[in-house]
C-alpha cells in the first residue's frame, strides 16, 4: 500500500522541509503535504534571512546552535551554496535604555554557549564603515551568527529530501485528521486519504486551522511585518543590525548586506497586525528609509527595489511550541515560531529525529519543557 | 491623455503623471500620419502633432494638474498610489479612482544571441531614431512583420538607416497592407514565412541568420541564410504595462484601464478608449457622461478591427484620359483622411463604412490636383495622374517623404508592391507646404503604366552575399532573464524536471528578481513552458510585487517633505 508512511508532515515551509530532511535521513517513510504549489511558498519565501543564537531563551539558542551548525557548514557537506554568511548580528543602543536592556541579556546567553560581547561605539564604527556614531553608547556583537537565503536553504533541504526518500505533495491540502482510540492514524486531503503513525503540525501562521481538525486550539497567531530589499551593491556590511529604537508605528528595524550584495531590511510594528493580509502599504518604505539612513546615511543612493508582507506566527510569549500534543497521541507540534522558523527548522528538524528515535539528550528535553504547547504564557522574550 | 481632456473638461479634480518629459507616451515617436477616423482621432496628422495639439487642450483645463518626467512606481493595499515628481520628491497620492493607461511593453523572442548589444525592440530603436535623434545603427534586420516593424522600417529609412529586410514567420504580415508596401516600394524585401534563427557576433550583432518556415513556425534545414547587419530590430508583438491594474484590483482600488494597458490595439482606439474610460470615471462618480458612449463603444470596435480583406479596385483612367487621384489603397482598414481632405468631397468612403476602400469615380467627378489627399495618406497610396500634360506621356505625383537630396533627375519607379517598373524621368521636386513633411515628386512615364506608378525606390536591392556565421551561442545559452543572466537552458532543465510553479524557478535560478521584476522573462518563460508543451493551466504565476521601478532610500526616506499638498478625484 504506497499510502502508509511512518510521518506525515504538513507544511513544507521553513520548519517542515528540515523535518521532512532529517527523519528520511533516518529511514523513515515520509509524506510532506502542503496546500501552496512549491516548497516554500507560505512564509519562508518571507523571511529575510537572519540566522542567530543570541536569543534570551536558553531553549531558542540551543536549537539555534545547531541550526547554525547545519547552515555553517552546509556548503561544505553538500556542496549547494546556500548564501550562508557569518557576518554575526549587533544590536545597536543609540538610547541607555537599550543599552541596559541589551547587556542584560548578555549573561544569559553567554551562560547558554552563545559568543557574545559588548562593543564600544568606536569598535563597531570599526567593524561597520560609515556607522552613524552620533549618540552611539555601543551593541552587542556576536560574531557567530549569519545569514542565508530562505529560499536557497529550503531548496537545497528539499532537495536532500527528496534524495532521502522524501515524498512531497504540494497544492494538497490537508482537511481531516484521523485518529483510533486516541493515536493518530491518518489524514484526508482534498485528493485521496493517507495512513501514518505519526503526524507533525508544522503549518506555520495556519497551525491553528489545522489543529482545529482535531478540535484543539493552538495559541498562534499570525502577525505581519513588511519587508524590503535593495539593489545588489559591493559587500560593506558584515553583521545583521539591529535598531531598538521606536520610531513612527515601528517598535524594532533591521536590516544586513546579503552575501550576494543586496541590503534586506524589515520592521516590527510596534502596534501588532494581526490576520493574514500579506497585501504591502504604501507606509512602510518611508519609514523602514528613514530608519535605514539614520543608520547608515551614505545608503542613500541605494535603490530599492521590492517590498513583501509576510506572516509571523506569533505565541503569547514569544517561543515557539514544540511537542506532543495531548489529546491525540502521535500528533506532534512544532508551530508557532514567531518569525524565527527558517532560523529554528533546521533546529527543530534535527530535535524531532531524535525524539522519534528515542534519543534525546538531556538538553531536548530543556527545550521541549520551555516550548511546551502546554506551558503557562507568562513571560516574553526580550529580544524576540 | 484623451482621459484627461474629457475630466478636465467637466471640472474633475485630475493628476496625470507621465515619467517621461513630454506628455504623448508613444505618439511623439510616430512621426508618421495616423490611421483612424480623421474626425475623432485626428487621422491624417502625424503622432507627434496629435501629442501636441493634446497636451495643449489638457493645459486649458485647470483641473488637471500634469506630473511628467514623475514616475508611478506602485500602488499599495492602503490604496495609495507611490509617484515621484520631476524634483525628485515621493508622493503617496490616494484618489478616489484610478485609470491606467501605461501602455504597453514589446514582446521578444528566444534566439542564440538575443541578448548581444545591437538587438533591439523595434519601439527601442524608435524611441532612438526619433525622439532622441540617435542614428544607432547603418544597418538594421526586422523580425516581425505588424505595424509596429513595418512603421519602424520606415521611420529607419528615414533616419538615413539601410533596411536590409524584413522578415515574418506568418504567411502573410500582420500589419496593414499599405505600410507594408510603402516599406516594400521603398526597395526592402519583405520575406514571409521566415524566421529568425540567431543573431551572431562577438560582442556585437554583425549578422543574422534566418530560414524559411513551416506554418507552424519551425525553421526548414537547410534554408538558412546568414547576411550581414549591424541590428536587429524584434517586433513580435505586445504586451499590456498591466502590473499597476494587476494590483491595484488586488487592493480593491477603484481602478480603469485604457489603451493598450487594457488591451493591445492602434493608438487612434487608445485614444477613443481612453474617452470611454473617463466618462465611465464620471458615471461612478454620480455625473452623466459627456459622450455618447454607445458611439464611442461602436467606434473603438472599428478602430481594433484588424486588417479586413485586400481587394482589387482601381480607377480605369485609360478610358477617362482626366486629372484624378489613382488610390492604391486595397485592403479595409479603418481610415479616413482621404476623403476629409478633398475640397470637392470627390473620394468617397462606401456606406460611411470607416472600414470600407475609398473610392474615386473620374467619370463623374473633378480632380482639381490639390494634391491634399495625396498628402494626408497615411499610406501614401495615393498618386495624382495627369494624363494630358504632355503628349504620349503622363505625369504622376508621388508622395515622398524620404531625403528629397537623394532623388537626382531620374529614379525607378514601382508599382504598387515594389516592382521597378522604369527609371523615370523627375520633372519636378516640390517641397512640402506648411511645415507638412510630405513632398511630391512628379514623373514623367508613358500613359500605359501611368496607373501603375505608386512609389520611387530609395533603397535598390543588394547582390545578395552569403556569409558563414562565427558559431555563436547554442540554443540553451540563450539568455531569458537578462538582469540576472538566466539562460533558457537552466530553466528548461527545471520544467525537465516537473517544476510548475515560476516561484519555484526565480527562487532556484534567480530570474525574475532583477532590477525590472520579470517584465521581460516572464513571457518567455511561460514560451519556454509551451514549447516542453506544459498547459497554462498547471503553471503557477509568479508574484508581482512593488515596486515597479527602483527608487532610492533617499528619496524614499524625504517622502512627505515637500511643501503643500493637493487633492485628486
Amino acid at each position: 500500500m504506497s499510502n502508509i508512511y511512518d510521518v506525515i508532515i504538513i507544511g513544507a515551509g521553513s520548519v517542515g522541509i528540515p523535518i521532512a530532511m532529517e527523519l528520511a535521513y533516518s529511514n523513515k517513510k515520509i509524506l510532506v503535504l502542503d496546500r501552496e504549489a512549491s516548497p516554500g511558498q507560505g512564509s519562508n519565501k518571507s523571511a529575510i534571512g537572519g540566522i542567530r543564537a543570541t536569543h534570551t531563551d536558553p531553549g531558542k539558542i540551543f536549537l539555534s546552535q545547531e541550526s547554525l551548525e547545519i547552515f555553517s557548514t552546509w556548503q561544505q557537506k553538500n556542496g549547494d551554496d546556500i548564501e550562508w554568511y557569518r557576518g554575526g548580528y549587533t544590536f545597536l543602543a543609540y538610547t541607555e535604555a537599550i543599552k541596559q536592556t541589551l547587556l542584560a541579556t548578555l549573561d544569559i546567553q553567554k551562560k547558554s554557549g552563545a559568543r557574545i560581547d559588548w562593543l564600544e561605539a568606536d569598535s563597531l564604527r570599526e567593524r561597520i564603515p560609515c556607522l552613524n556614531d552620533q549618540q552611539l553608547l555601543g551593541g552587542t556583537w556576536s560574531p557567530d551568527d549569519g545569514s542565508a537565503s530562505p529560499l536557497r536553504a529550503s531548496l537545497a533541504f528539499y532537495r536532500k529530501a527528496c534524495e532521502a526518500g522524501a515524498i512531497f505533495h504540494f497544492h494538497e491540502p490537508v482537511i481531516a485528521i484521523e485518529h483510533k482510540g486516541g493515536h493518530v492514524t491518518g489524514v484526508v486531503t482534498e485528493k485521496t486519504r493517507y495512513h501514518c503513525n505519526y503526524l507533525v503540525n508544522c503549518a506555520g501562521a495556519w497551525s491553528n486551522q489545522i489543529a482545529s481538525l482535531t478540535n484543539s486550539e493552538l495559541p498562534v497567531r499570525p502577525n505581519a511585518h513588511e519587508a524590503g530589499v535593495t539593489e545588489p551593491i559591493a559587500h560593506f556590511i558584515d553583521p545583521m543590525i539591529v535598531d531598538m529604537r521606536g520610531f513612527a508605528d515601528t517598535a524594532n528595524f533591521y536590516f544586513y548586506q546579503h552575501k550576494t550584495g543586496q541590503i534586506i531590511f524589515c520592521t516590527t510594528p510596534s502596534d501588532d497586525v494581526w490576520g493574514y493580509d500579506t497585501h504591502e502599504t504604501s507606509t512602510f518604505l518611508p519609514v523602514a528609509a528613514q530608519r535605514l539612513l539614520s543608520i547608515l546615511p551614505s545608503l542613500d543612493s541605494v535603490k530599492v527595489r521590492r517590498t513583501w508582507r509576510g506572516l509571523y506566527p506569533m505565541t503569547p510569549d514569544g517561543l515557539p511550541l514544540i511537542g506532543w500534543d495531548r489529546q491525540v497521541e502521535g500528533l506532534f507540534i512544532a508551530a508557532g515560531m514567531c518569525g524565527q522558523g527558517f532560523m529554528l527548522g533546521p533546529g527543530v528538524g534535527r530535535l524531532v529525529s531524535r525524539i522519534l528515535d528515542g534519543k534525546t539528550t538531556p538538553t531536548d528535553q530543556f527545550i521541549l519543557d520551555s516550548h511546551s504547547p502546554y506551558r503557562d504564557f507568562s513571560t516574553t522574550e526580550t529580544l524576540k | 491623455m484623451s482621459a484627461a481632456i474629457t475630466l478636465g473638461s467637466c471640472g474633475i479634480q485630475t493628476l496625470l503623471v507621465d515619467d517621461k518629459p513630454h506628455l504623448g507616451g508613444k505618439l511623439v515617436l510616430q512621426t508618421h500620419r495616423f490611421f483612424g477616423s480623421a474626425e475623432d482621432v485626428h487621422a491624417g496628422m502625424r503622432g507627434i502633432e496629435i501629442a501636441n495639439l493634446m497636451e495643449k487642450e489638457i493645459r486649458q483645463y485647470p483641473s488637471v494638474n500634469v506630473w511628467n518626467a514623475a514616475r508611478a512606481v506602485g500602488v499599495f493595499s492602503d490604496h495609495a498610489a507611490g509617484i515621484i515628481d520631476q524634483q525628485n520628491l515621493y508622493h503617496l497620492v490616494k484618489p478616489k479612482m484610478l485609470l491606467i493607461a501605461t501602455g504597453a511593453r514589446e514582446n521578444t523572442l528566444i534566439f542564440p544571441g538575443n541578448a548581444l548589444p545591437g538587438v533591439y525592440g523595434a519601439g527601442a530603436f524608435q524611441t532612438l531614431i526619433n525622439r532622441d535623434l540617435v542614428k544607432p545603427a547603418n544597418s538594421v534586420f526586422i523580425v516581425g512583420g505588424g505595424n509596429v516593424g513595418l512603421i519602424t522600417g520606415y521611420h529607419a529609412l528615414q533616419a538615413g538607416i539601410r533596411v536590409v529586410s524584413l522578415i515574418e514567420a506568418a504567411p502573410q504580415c500582420g500589419g496593414y497592407k499599405v505600410h507594408e508596401q510603402k516599406l516594400a516600394r521603398l526597395g526592402v524585401p519583405i520575406l514571409t514565412s521566415h524566421t529568425i534563427i540567431s543573431a551572431n557576433g562577438s560582442d556585437h550583432v554583425e549578422s543574422i541568420t534566418y530560414a524559411r518556415c513551416s506554418d507552424d513556425f519551425t525553421p526548414i534545414v537547410g534554408t538558412e541564410q546568414t547576411v550581414p547587419c549591424d541590428a536587429i530590430l524584434v517586433a513580435v508583438g505586445l504586451t499590456p504595462v498591466n502590473e499597476f491594474v494587476k494590483k491595484a484590483r488586488e487592493f480593491g482600488i477603484q481602478c480603469f484601464s485604457a489603451g493598450d494597458a487594457a488591451e493591445i490595439a492602434e493608438a487612434s482606439a487608445a485614444i477613443i478608449s481612453g474617452r470611454i474610460e473617463a466618462n465611465k470615471i464620471l458615471q461612478c462618480m454620480g455625473r452623466d457622461p459627456i459622450d455618447d458612449l454607445m458611439r464611442l463603444e461602436l467606434l473603438a470596435e472599428k478602430l481594433k478591427s484588424r486588417p479586413g480583406k485586400t481587394v482589387n479596385i482601381h480607377n480605369i483612367p485609360v478610358e477617362y484620359p482626366v486629372i484624378q487621384p489613382i488610390i492604391h489603397c486595397n485592403q479595409e482598414i479603418p481610415c479616413n483622411p482621404c476623403s476629409i481632405s478633398c475640397p470637392l468631397h470627390n473620394i468617397v468612403i462606401p456606406e460611411g463604412n470607416i472600414l470600407s476602400i475609398p473610392q474615386y469615380d473620374p467619370k463623374n467627378k473633378v480632380c482639381i490636383n490639390c494634391e491634399r489627399c495625396l498628402t494626408i495618406c497615411p499610406g501614401l497610396a495615393i498618386t495624382i495622374l495627369d494624363p494630358n500634360h504632355e503628349k504620349g506621356y503622363a505625369i504622376v505625383s508621388i508622395p515622398f517623404e524620404m531625403n528629397l537630396d537623394e532623388i537626382n533627375q531620374s529614379t525607378i519607379v514601382v508599382d504598387e508592391c515594389g516592382t521597378p517598373l522604369m527609371e523615370a524621368e523627375v520633372i519636378s521636386k516640390k517641397a512640402p507646404l506648411r511645415h507638412d513633411h510630405t513632398a511630391t515628386i512628379k514623373v514623367k512615364v508613358p500613359p500605359e503604366i501611368a496607373d501603375k506608378v505608386a512609389g520611387i525606390q530609395v533603397q535598390q536591392q543588394a547582390t545578395r552575399k552569403d556569409i558563414i556565421p562565427e558559431a555563436g551561442a547554442l540554443p540553451n545559452e540563450t539568455i531569458i532573464c537578462r538582469c540576472e543572466r538566466v539562460s533558457a537552458g537552466e530553466i528548461r532543465s527545471l520544467i525537465k524536471r516537473g517544476i510548475r510553479d515560476i516561484n519555484e524557478i526565480k527562487a532556484i535560478t534567480r530570474a525574475g528578481m532583477g532590477a525590472c521584476g520579470s517584465k521581460t522573462c516572464h513571457n518567455l518563460i511561460l514560451r519556454l513552458f509551451r514549447e516542453e508543451g506544459i498547459p497554462p493551466s498547471s503553471i503557477q504565476p509568479n508574484t508581482d510585487r512593488p515596486l515597479f521601478y527602483e527608487i532610492e532610500l533617499g528619496i524614499l526616506a524625504a517622502t512627505g517633505k515637500s511643501k503643500g499638498s493637493t487633492t485628486h478625484e
